[in-house]
């Protein structure tokens, strides 16, 4: 998993709440045999006027003029804001996968769905939980001057924008330790690699068939 | 020491570490991989730039995907292509063992395991599929994992785990003539319900399971997970070592002699507790049908359609009415007068040499009836195949009528081009009848692949004599 210390970008508003795991990559593209490349087809309801999957080719449709991240400087966001219960719906983790291959390290939001929370954190996506004023204040800041950048810090859990005061934000100390790290479930098993060496060492002295 | 169960010894025999709420990293001996479970996995080790942790423990094929009709001009589902091939790729990228769609030895990742020797008594199995529970016939510890599970096991030889309950379900007594070990499981998840083994490993046990070939036991714990149990198990015996010997992937020599002085205290210590304890009377047991959409929902052959209004449970009673209406079924039907559509014969559950010799006696010299629209055979493996046509067996079904197959899963979930089309009724060896599992809108019955070959021959359930 890719750690999260720092991160300085642009943010892209989705002004609307409610956000589902269905509108940020539909059911078609779920056949894939990759967990890359959802980027393209990130909600791709609402990015193109015409219907999509996977055996279309995007270059062949039309993109919805109209749709936040088709328009520069939105195009190049790297972190979204957006309004109450983002990612409700259903647990597809391809949700997080399609917003990570867009570009997107962070999402912004007055709260978010359950299972969503927890996915992000699983692959290196960084929710953070803020209060509806200061959303509202990125909202604002952004829609009169796109292409503003905030910088996140994971480890003073701060978030420091142009013209204000940075802002404290809350996150699991567990979370942030493993984000920091880069470390998920694997590279934690993985801090255990030598007892594993150790196990197999044993056990292949007592069943050496096993290891034939 | 305390008496333990087999659970029990194969659980401590793997536990690396623990941690203070009783999670476990447990340590896995053989992972088999097949390629609708497996891309993202694969992915995600490239991706963190990871390498297997022990490539000897992988054995890979593909089968859920895989055409039962001519192969070779290669798949034709662009789709179906393509997850087959990113298997091939992720196996010589990574130095995985595979048995390709042209070796002989493809066939149903859990036909081809123990076929191997690749299952062996005492070992972890884990794929991520969940009828995995099949290799628990070795007296072995095998279960199913999701696709987070499969890379974590790629990358680490390890799942973090939490122990589940022992219950044991003991088969006594000797079953009749002509009741397989098909029917005894069925009968099995009749009596505890398709959640009786939910948060329990089951050991089966009892006269009549240990009278039953290896192939028999597969086929048990196969559907232990109907049963709502992620494992299922028997201990190994002399009839688990003698099948287990000369295999390809089998300890030889030596090791053959110290792997079998080993396995002797694959059993249940007497006194061991179990959680829940189970019995059936085998002599009792009649050959299965299921009539609904759940493996539970099942009855003798000589038996009639429940029916709802004799049921007391009300939640039951509503799921038993809205089973009927999907299989287009009145209660108090006799179960020998529903007539069939399709007929399969294969899948991990019975689709070994033993399960085909039981439907060919029955197919022998006979003609499918001619409102069956298709009888198909399916062997597990290549393997499995080539052994039936030596005996001949091929010739006997193409003979009564039947189709003649290469190997895979086939019409067991439809993945491939063998379905059933709305409204069709199927009598199928295989082990879910779930609404639209064969295809959307398919009925499935649960059966022997005795009763199947009985049901293609006469065109409706029909007992064998
Ligand atoms: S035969 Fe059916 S149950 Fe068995 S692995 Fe294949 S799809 Fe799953």
């Amino acid at each position: 998993m890719q750690a999260f210390t720092q991160h300085t970008g642009i943010v892209a508003p989705m002004d609307r709440a409610n956000v589902d795991t269905d509108a940020i990559i539909p059911k078609q593209f779920l056949k894939s045999i990759k967990r890359t490349g959802f980027g393209p087809n990130a909600f791709d309801d609402w990015r193109y006027l015409d219907k999509g999957g996977p055996d279309i080719d995007n270059a062949t449709r039309r993109p919805n003029p109209d749709f936040v991240l088709n328009q520069p400087p939105f195009d190049k966001a790297t972190i979204l804001v957006a309004r109450e219960n983002f990612g409700c719906g259903s647990s597809r983790e391809h949700a997080v996968w399609a917003l990570e291959d867009f570009g997107f390290r962070a999402v912004l939001a007055p709260s978010f769905a359950d299972i969503f929370f927890n996915n992000s954190f699983k692959n290196g996506l960084l929710p953070i939980v803020l209060d509806a004023e200061i959303i509202y204040a990125i909202f604002k800041a952004v829609t009169q001057k796109p292409g503003f950048e905030i910088t996140i810090d994971l480890q003073s859990q701060t978030i420091t924008m142009e013209g204000h005061t940075p802002v404290k934000f809350e996150v699991d100390a567990f979370r942030k330790h493993c984000l920091l790290h880069g470390l998920d479930d694997i590279a934690l098993t993985l801090q255990h690699a030598d007892e594993i060496s150790a196990y197999e060492k044993k056990r292949s002295q007592q069943a050496p068939w096993l290891f034939s | 020491m305390s008496a333990k169960t087999l659970y029990d010894k194969l659980w401590d025999a793997h536990v690396v570490r623990s941690e203070d709420d009783g999670t476990a990293l447990l340590y896995i001996d053989r992972h088999l991989v097949h390629e609708v479970t497996s891309p993202q996995a694969f992915e995600g080790l490239r991706i963190a730039g990871r390498k297997p942790w022990r490539a000897d423990s992988v054995m890979a094929v593909p089968d859920h995907n895989v055409p039962t009709t001519d192969r070779s001009a290669g798949i034709e589902d662009p789709v179906a292509r393509l997850q087959v091939q990113t298997l091939d790729n992720n196996c010589q990228e990574f130095g995985l063992n595979e048995f390709v769609m042209s070796d002989i030895r493809q066939g149903i990742v859990h036909v081809i395991g123990p076929e191997q020797g690749a299952t062996l008594p005492g070992m972890t199995v884990v794929c991520g599929d969940s009828h995995t529970s099949t290799h628990g016939a070795f007296g072995a510890l095998a279960f199913g994992i999701g696709t987070s599970e499969v890379e974590h096991v790629l990358a680490t030889q390890c799942l973090l785990q939490n122990k589940s309950k022992n219950m044991l379900v003991s088969v006594d007594g000797k079953a009749a003539d002509g009741v397989t070990a098909k029917d005894i499981v069925l009968a099995v998840i009749g009596k505890i319900g398709t959640a009786g083994g939910t948060g329990y490993a089951i050991e089966f046990g009892g006269e009549a399971i240990h009278a039953l070939s290896m192939e028999g036991r597969m086929t048990v714990c196969n559907m232990a997970i109907e049963a709502g149990a992620r494992a299922g198990m028997v201990a190994a015996d002399a009839t688990t070592i003698d099948y287990v010997k000369g295999r390809p992937y089998a300890p030889k020599a030596e090791l053959w002699d110290q792997a079998v002085a080993e396995w002797q205290d694959l059993h249940s210590d007497s006194g061991a507790k179990f959680d829940k304890e189970i019995h059936l009377d085998a002599a009792a047991i009649r050959p299965q049908v299921t009539w609904g959409t759940s493996p539970e929902m099942v009855v003798a052959i000589d038996d009639v359609v429940p029916d709802p209004d004799q049921e007391s449970d009300s939640v039951k009673a509503e799921g038993m009415r809205k089973a009927l209406a999907y299989m287009d079924l009145k209660a108090g039907t006799p179960i020998k007068d529903i007539a069939v559509d399709k007929v399969f014969i294969g899948s991990c559950t019975n689709s070994r040499i033993e399960d085909l010799r039981a439907a060919a006696k029955v197919a022998a010299g006979k003609q499918v009836a001619a409102n069956v629209k298709l009888e198909m055979v399916v062997p597990g493996s290549g393997l499995v195949k080539q052994q039936a046509e030596k005996e001949g067996l091929d010739k006997v079904f193409l003979a009564a009528g039947f189709e003649w197959r290469e190997p895979g899963c086939s019409m067991c979930l439809a993945m491939n081009a063998d379905r059933l089309e709305p409204g069709e009724r199927c009598a199928s060896t295989s082990n879910r009848n779930f609404e639209g599992r064969q295809g959307a809108g398919g009925r499935t019955h649960l059966v022997s692949p005795a009763l199947a070959a009985a049901a293609a021959i006469a065109g409706h359930f029909a007992d064998i004599d």
